[in-house]
């Protein structure tokens, strides 16, 4: 099977978050970046398992600057084969998907993942979209995925249950907790990773269409009321009578 | 004009249905224009949402649609987003509203932003909406430079508003295209309300020891109409199972309450919850992280305190 996974950088789970230029930039500095969980840990290392099961190829694309090398050979690292970067600044999630789908249209993928969500931006965008544009069904935040010969067999996150679907190849899939086990590359695969094939690729004309164009940090909490653990018939009238939520 | 898309389950109306349409119509006003609904599949009611600011209510009544396929319903949309001459077209940020949205938006050629918390901003052309980024870390102001736009509206965001009249209601027929997703079963949790729409949520943690325990999370959460939710280590080792997991590799949410029960705080727990209106934070280490988060503190073994909580709420609904 020929696989394809889309993999985003973002910032480590416990960055902390400012912005700069007048709240208008992600302040990135001393922010360590990562490879998106979601990208990683579920979608990449089922997309591998599959190719180890039935044999096949796994390439990892990702729209960014050269900078962002590093995370492409981590997952190169776990086991991808090859690796194709569009060397652009995504403005949005549109132009994300248009970079992909442009590079995936003549490829002939059998399933192309992705994750969940950009922790970041919390979009859950290009994965539909770019379904849309390469004509191909969809499914979202799956949770375990078999396959028999070119048939899928998928359990999918809904809103409080789980959907048991089935579905061909091509597909696109986005991966939720569950689909797989991270991995964590070992010493052979990192050394192996410098020397598979990154290719880049120009972007191809697109446009942005929604951009994010100011930040806004949370209210700051003011100080914990504490209650008397012997007196809990005072939290409940203050959940009531202050805070007004029972 | 400004379409929305009215959820149902079983043929009924979601919460969420009621939220968007309340949205669509704040949306429609700053737009000046109007704000019609599109209901997909058996349901009942339907003119209901003119309550909720509908002006007009669409109804494809096709079985067909009644299993969701994102590729049949972004058809489906858009067709009669075209028909009904809509560019402006809003879902709820739920299972099925995210896996369309993105759809429906290249389809229309439309900007896009998912999980809008806020009505709209409009100001000289320029279009604006809010939303909560970095998991609930920040808020970002998305500003969208199209025609056509495609929103999806965050649960939990909007209180539904039910001022107006009923509706008109109107079949519309459009071309459906056969679906490529078989759907073989759908499974529920029944009874409760589903984590991403609940007002009331009970969360424990690691400090509950043990599966076996939580007889007095889910007492709590019965008693005050609650639903329940864990942290990740919980649901990692199966003492709860993995929808319940909430916080950034989880489900994010907002509550108008969240009690947090023997959990320590840590940040990717609270880049899930900390924009829930109020916090209760019950654990028995006075420095645990979680209570700096916390609108409310009780410092004290669960054991104890949880137990006790619930027998004052009862008493509460009692009174009540
Ligand atoms: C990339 C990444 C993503 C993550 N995503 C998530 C996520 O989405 N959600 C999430 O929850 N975590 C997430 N985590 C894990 C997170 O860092 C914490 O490890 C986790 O939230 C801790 O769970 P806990 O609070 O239940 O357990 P603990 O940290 O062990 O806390 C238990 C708490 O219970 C208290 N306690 C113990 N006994 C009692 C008692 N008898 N009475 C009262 N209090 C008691 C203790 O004082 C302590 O504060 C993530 C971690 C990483 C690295
Ligand atoms: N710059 C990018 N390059 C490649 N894939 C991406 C990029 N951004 C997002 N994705 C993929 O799209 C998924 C959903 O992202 P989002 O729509 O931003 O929530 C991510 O989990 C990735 O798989």
């Amino acid at each position: 099977m020929k696989l394809l996974v889309c993999v985003s950088k973002t910032p480590e789970t416990t960055a902390k978050i400012a912005f700069t230029n007048d709240n208008t930039e992600f302040d990135s500095s001393g922010v360590q970046y990562i490879m998106n969980p979601y990208d990683e840990w579920y979608a990449l290392v089922r997309a591998l398992e599959l190719k180890e099961a039935q044999g096949g190829s796994v390439t990892i694309i990702h729209v960014g600057p050269a900078a962002n090398d590093t995370i492409i050979r981590k997952g190169l690292a776990i086991g991808a084969d090859e690796a194709v970067r569009i060397d652009a600044e995504p403005p949005s999630a549109l132009y994300v998907a248009r970079q992909v789908a442009e590079y995936a249209k003549n490829e002939n993928f059998d399933i192309v993942f992705l994750g969940k969500e950009s922790i970041d931006y919390n979009g859950s965008e290009v994965g539909p979209m770019l379904a849309e544009m390469l004509g191909l069904p969809f499914v979202s935040h799956a949770t375990r995925l078999e396959m028999e010969g070119n048939k899928a067999m998928i359990v999918a996150d809904i809103d409080g249950g789980d959907a048991q679907l089935e579905v061909e190849t091509p597909f696109v899939i986005s991966a939720a907790k569950g689909l797989a086990e991270q991995r964590i590359p070992n010493m052979r695969g990192i050394m192996m990773a410098k020397r598979k094939p990154l290719k880049v690729v120009e972007p191809v004309e697109a446009e942005g269409l929604a951009v994010a164009v100011r930040f806004e940090l949370p209210p700051e909490k003011g100080d914990v009321k504490l209650i008397d653990p012997e007196n809990m018939d005072e939290l409940v009238r203050l959940l009531h009578e202050e805070a007004k939520v029972i | 004009m400004v379409l929305i898309l009215a959820e149902t389950q079983k043929g009924k109306f979601k919460k969420a249905a009621f939220e968007t349409a309340t949205y669509g119509n704040k949306t429609a006003q700053a737009l000046g224009t109007e704000c019609a609904a599109l209901v997909l599949g058996a349901a009942s009611g339907l003119e209901e949402l003119g309550k909720y600011g509908a002006s007009k209510v669409y109804h494809v009544p096709d079985a067909a649609l009644d299993n969701f396929d994102s590729q049949v319903y972004a058809a489906v949309i858009s067709e009669v987003a075209g028909k009904v001459g809509a560019n402006v077209v809003i879902f709820s940020h739920s299972a099925l509203g995210k896996a369309t949205a993105g759809r429906v938006a290249v389809r229309m050629n439309a900007g896009s932003v998912t999980g809008v918390n806020s009505a709209p901003l409009v100001e000289g052309g320029a279009f604006r909406v809010r939303k909560g980024v970095f998991s609930g870390k920040a808020f970002a102001e998305y500003e969208l430079k199209s025609d056509a736009k495609v929103l999806t509206l965050m649960g939990n965001s909007i209180q539904p508003e039910a001022g107006g009249e009923p509706a008109a209601v109107e079949e519309i027929s459009v071309q459906i295209p056969e679906a490529k997703v078989t759907v073989k079963k759908l499974e529920r949790v029944e009874g409760v309300t589903p984590l991403p729409e609940a007002e009331l949520v009970v969360s424990a943690g690691r400090g509950m020891k043990g599966p076996d325990n939580w007889g007095i999370v889910e007492e709590l959460a019965d008693v005050m109409g609650a639903t329940t939710a864990c942290s990740r280590p919980v649901a990692d080792t199966g003492w709860r199972p993995h929808h319940e997991h909430v916080g950034q590799t989880g489900i994010a949410i907002r509550p108008n309450l969240y009690i947090a029960i023997g959990i320590s705080g840590a940040i990717q727990h609270l880049a899930g919850v900390n924009n829930s209106k109020t916090i209760v934070v019950i654990n028995k280490d006075p420095e645990a992280p979680f209570f700096k988060a916390a609108d409310y503190g009780v410092v004290g073994d669960l054991f104890d305190v949880v137990p006790r909580l619930t027998e004052a709420m009862k008493k509460f609904k009692a009174e009540q």
